[in-house]
């Protein structure tokens, strides 16, 4: 088991070096950032002075093997556009992300598993054919239509909640919170459903087809002959069933729903990490977007790991490839 | 069901709502830094002047009035002298003295990758005759320096000595003079300012003020049609006929000091545009009213020189070409292309108002004069260094400027390092009587007779289509009645330029 977890790590710090060599190439091709950031009073001693400061006269290869050798100590240099860390910028904007995703995950399995279970006891009724045709608009819609929706129905016409932006936050052991103010909930309430739909949809289906399924095993069957309640039987029976796959999904799709908060983030102006990606790829702001892709793999690497773990330690059948 | 709670909480807390001399702004682009030394980006800048002042100010129109010096005059060829208004306090209570102003020009050239040096490299020796006078010499003379020293803010040497850029970010340092105190600044999200009761310019009459910064386009609009926001800036035009129709908005519109135009490649040695004919008949090619009318819904007016229309030097005995296609045609005839020719039009997508759509129309329109354009639209980081390159044949361009000869030794200027010519001039147009000129500009601390030259460069420039210019673009604010905003040429917004009706 350590050896494996060892290899697995392993493997993830050469996905890194690759990776960051990558984007390091790739944001090199595209422009050169001080072209962007100039200021446009400068003339041309300015601007071949502003390069050099920033180490971006130099030839890729070197450019890159200073950046390998600081990022070794864990400094990945200061940002171009606000000339402070790079890593200390993306981690105070990670908790604005974490909170949103965490959020539109809990909506989505708090509404995706009720609804998928009707749905699948179910699927003739009229709710359930309701539900099923529902998820299949969350599937279709796209994130940025949906969230401009939004905004025009609860914002601005209804006016019951704020259109963008985080609104106050809460500090607990530093970290700063919207959930614990109804002011920020007010702010955390259409981003988080708008971010919901597409997995809200995805674990309707998930536990609407698993609903299906064990509704025609055995087990249900004995569990009605025994006698026990339709409520007992759904609630404690199918649903554990159900859940397995569900679960697994949901760990996966969490790292997916950080990367997706992009969109989201970006039409509601909530200032997390996603919409500090976009900003610096707008500037060529090179050491937040390798830093920022180092944390996703990170992250990534993290999640997968986990949920491998957790697969063996539930299902004794799978394997952690080490003996085949 | 949590959501069901929240929208019911969010509804009777709204009942409650109460706004007090509070002001909400839409912010169009984010803030990256509060270090007013750091970059010379637009928003930066903006909130910049909320919290200091510079020794000058500009008006409205972007015309140079007394800002922390009350008045500025060349003792010589090679001093100014500025006075400093007395009595002005910072925010910590401490008086502005010449001392502050010396640390804040030599702050300039100390902060690691700072941008705002180029406002101050010229000074060689500065000295205070007395802590209200400060004398700074450039080596040679140099005309612009008060225009200079607008972009240098004055921060308190007490508060400041010794400050990195989080210190300002965190508000530590954030000690200026300027009409509002720093109140807090949250990253991709908001600054928060409260009023400067005793600003020497009079207080504002907001308490606080709250800059939201929501750079998504309907976003910004669909807060300020909620009440979310009182007041926008960088209203899409396609919302104009919107907002102009709903009875609780108000709107002001301003034009930009951002001129539009198209750079013509010559470095190549076959470019047809070394041909002056060449040039002057894409120029009479292109339709500049009906790009301003329906694409940019009447927020453009059309151009005729580099800079926009109260800006120094523009010269109004320039007019906008007119529309021509006929004579066009003539001219690429004469020049040798009776069947014109074929070439990319290269244009951004995402940094001028519709500056994909107004490259598509122009390429239609040379079309008609038998010129087959290719649009080729990118994205702005790509798009720059490309142009810096002087890859392309082509190009669109805008350029903010508050003084006309500074636009053409950027842009027209034939390129020279050494004169800091030409820093922007993509196509490589070379003129001696445009370079000559400018260099006497430079060199003549008049303003009047400085204006003079400037324009004399600026008519040299426009009547050999050393660039094609199309529109000066109008910039639109939006606010919730009874609010009006006196709008400004420079763009930004100010808050203490907000006033209830």
């Amino acid at each position: 088991m350590l050896t494996y977890i060892a290899r697995r790590l392993m493997q993830s710090l050469a996905v890194l070096a690759i990776m960051s060599l990558l984007v390091f190439a790739g944001v090199y091709t595209i422009g050169n950032p001080i072209d962007i950031l100039v200021n446009p009073q400068s003339d041309q001693s300015e601007i071949a002075r502003a390069t050099a400061a920033l180490g971006l006269d130099r030839p890729l290869a070197e450019q890159y093997f200073v950046f390998l050798a600081r990022a070794a100590t864990g400094d990945l240099g200061n940002s171009f556009a606000f000339n402070v860390p790079a890593m200390g910028l993306i981690l105070e904007r990670m908790p604005a992300t974490l909170e949103l995703a965490s959020a539109a995950m809990l909506i989505a399995l708090a509404l995706g598993i009720p609804l998928g279970l009707w749905a699948g006891i179910a699927p003739r009724s009229v709710a359930g054919r309701v539900i099923t045709a529902g998820s299949i608009l969350g599937f279709s819609l796209p994130t940025f239509w949906v969230g401009l929706m939004l905004i025009m129905v609860f914002s601005v016409w209804l006016g019951w909640l704020p259109t963008s932006g985080r609104g106050p936050t809460t500090s607990i052991a530093g970290i700063p919170v919207s959930f614990l103010s109804i002011e920020g909930l007010r702010h955390l309430v259409l981003p988080a459903a708008n971010l919901a739909l597409f997995n809200l949809s995805l674990i309707t289906r998930l536990a609407r087809s698993g609903a299906r399924e064990a509704m025609q095993q055995d087990y249900v069957r004995f569990a009605r002959a025994k006698g026990l309640s339709e409520g007992r039987v759904v609630g404690v029976h199918v649903l554990k069933n159900v859940l397995v796959p569900v679960v697994t999904v949901a760990g996966v799709e969490f790292g997916s729903v950080i990367a997706f908060a992009v969109v989201t983030e970006s039409i509601f102006a909530w200032p997390g990490m996603g919409k500090l990606l976009i900003d610096s790829i707008n500037v060529l702001d090179r050491p937040v977007i390798v830093g920022y892709l180092c944390i996703v793999v990170a992250l990534f690497v993290a999640i997968n790991l986990a949920v491998d773990l957790l697969a063996s330690w539930l299902d004794p059948r799978v394997r952690l490839g080490a003996e085949r | 069901m949590k959501v069901f709670r929240a929208l019911l909480a969010g509804t009777l807390l709204c009942l409650s709502c109460a706004h007090g001399a509070e002001l909400r702004i839409g912010l169009a682009a984010d803030v990256t830094s509060m270090d007013p030394h750091f970059l010379n980006l637009a928003p930066n800048v903006n909130i910049g002047w909320h919290v200091f002042d510079a020794l000058t100010h500009v008006d409205e129109d972007a015309r140079l009035i007394p800002g922390l010096a009350v008045s500025w005059r060349a003792v010589d060829a090679t001093t100014w002298e500025f006075k400093l208004r007395r009595g002005v306090r910072f925010h910590d209570g401490m008086e502005l003295t010449a001392e502050d102003v010396a640390f804040s020009i030599e702050r300039t050239l100390q902060v690691p990758n700072g941008q705002f040096r180029v406002f101050t490299r010229r000074i060689v020796a500065k000295e205070s005759p007395d802590s209200y006078s400060l004398r700074l010499k450039t080596a040679a003379p140099y005309a612009m320096l008060p225009y200079d020293l607008n972009s240098v803010f004055i921060v308190s040497k007490r508060a400041a000595a010794g400050a990195r850029p989080e210190d300002f970010d965190s508000g530590k340092a954030m000690i200026g003079t300027g009409p509002f105190r720093f109140l807090r600044f949250s990253r991709g999200d908001r600054v928060e300012l409260a009023r400067n009761e005793k600003y020497w310019g009079g207080a504002s009459p907001w308490d606080q003020v709250a800059f939201r910064i929501v750079p998504t386009d309907p976003a910004r609009l669909a807060g300020l049609l909620s009440g979310d926001l009182d007041l926008i800036e960088q209203v899409p035009t396609a919302d104009l006929s919107r907002i102009r129709r709903d009875s609780r908005l108000e709107s002001a519109q301003k034009v930009s000091w951002r001129t539009i135009f198209f750079h013509l490649d010559q470095r190549r040695e076959r470019s047809p545009f070394r041909d002056l004919r060449v040039r002057r008949a894409l120029s009479k090619a292109i339709d500049r009213q009906a790009i301003a009318e329906r694409l940019m819904d009447g927020a453009a007016i059309p151009a005729s020189n580099l800079v926009s229309p109260p800006v120094f030097g523009y010269a109004p005995d320039l007019k906008p070409e007119a529309y021509d296609p006929e004579g066009a045609k003539r001219l690429l005839a004469e020049a040798g292309y009776p069947d014109g020719f074929a070439m990319t039009l290269s244009a951004p997508n995402n940094r001028y108002v519709n500056d994909e759509q107004i490259a598509q129309a122009a390429a239609q329109m040379l079309a008609r004069v038998g010129i087959r354009a290719r649009v080729e639209a990118l994205p702005i980081n790509v798009y720059l260094s490309k142009g810096a390159a002087g890859q392309f044949a082509f190009a669109m361009l805008g350029w903010g400027s508050f003084s006309g000869d500074l636009a053409l030794r950027a842009l027209v200027a034939t390129p020279d390092p050494s004169r800091g010519f030409g820093a922007f001039n993509w196509s490589g147009y070379s003129n001696p009587k445009v370079d000559a000129l400018l260099e006497q500009a430079f060199a003549t601390v008049g303003e009047q007779r400085r204006e003079e030259i400037a324009r004399e460069a600026m008519r040299a420039a426009m009547r050999d289509y050393a660039v094609i210019p199309l529109h000066h673009q109008v910039t639109t604010w939006a606010m919730r009645k009874p609010l009006a905003y006196a709008p400004r040429t420079d763009e930004f917004t100010f808050a203490h330029h907000v006033r209830a009706r």
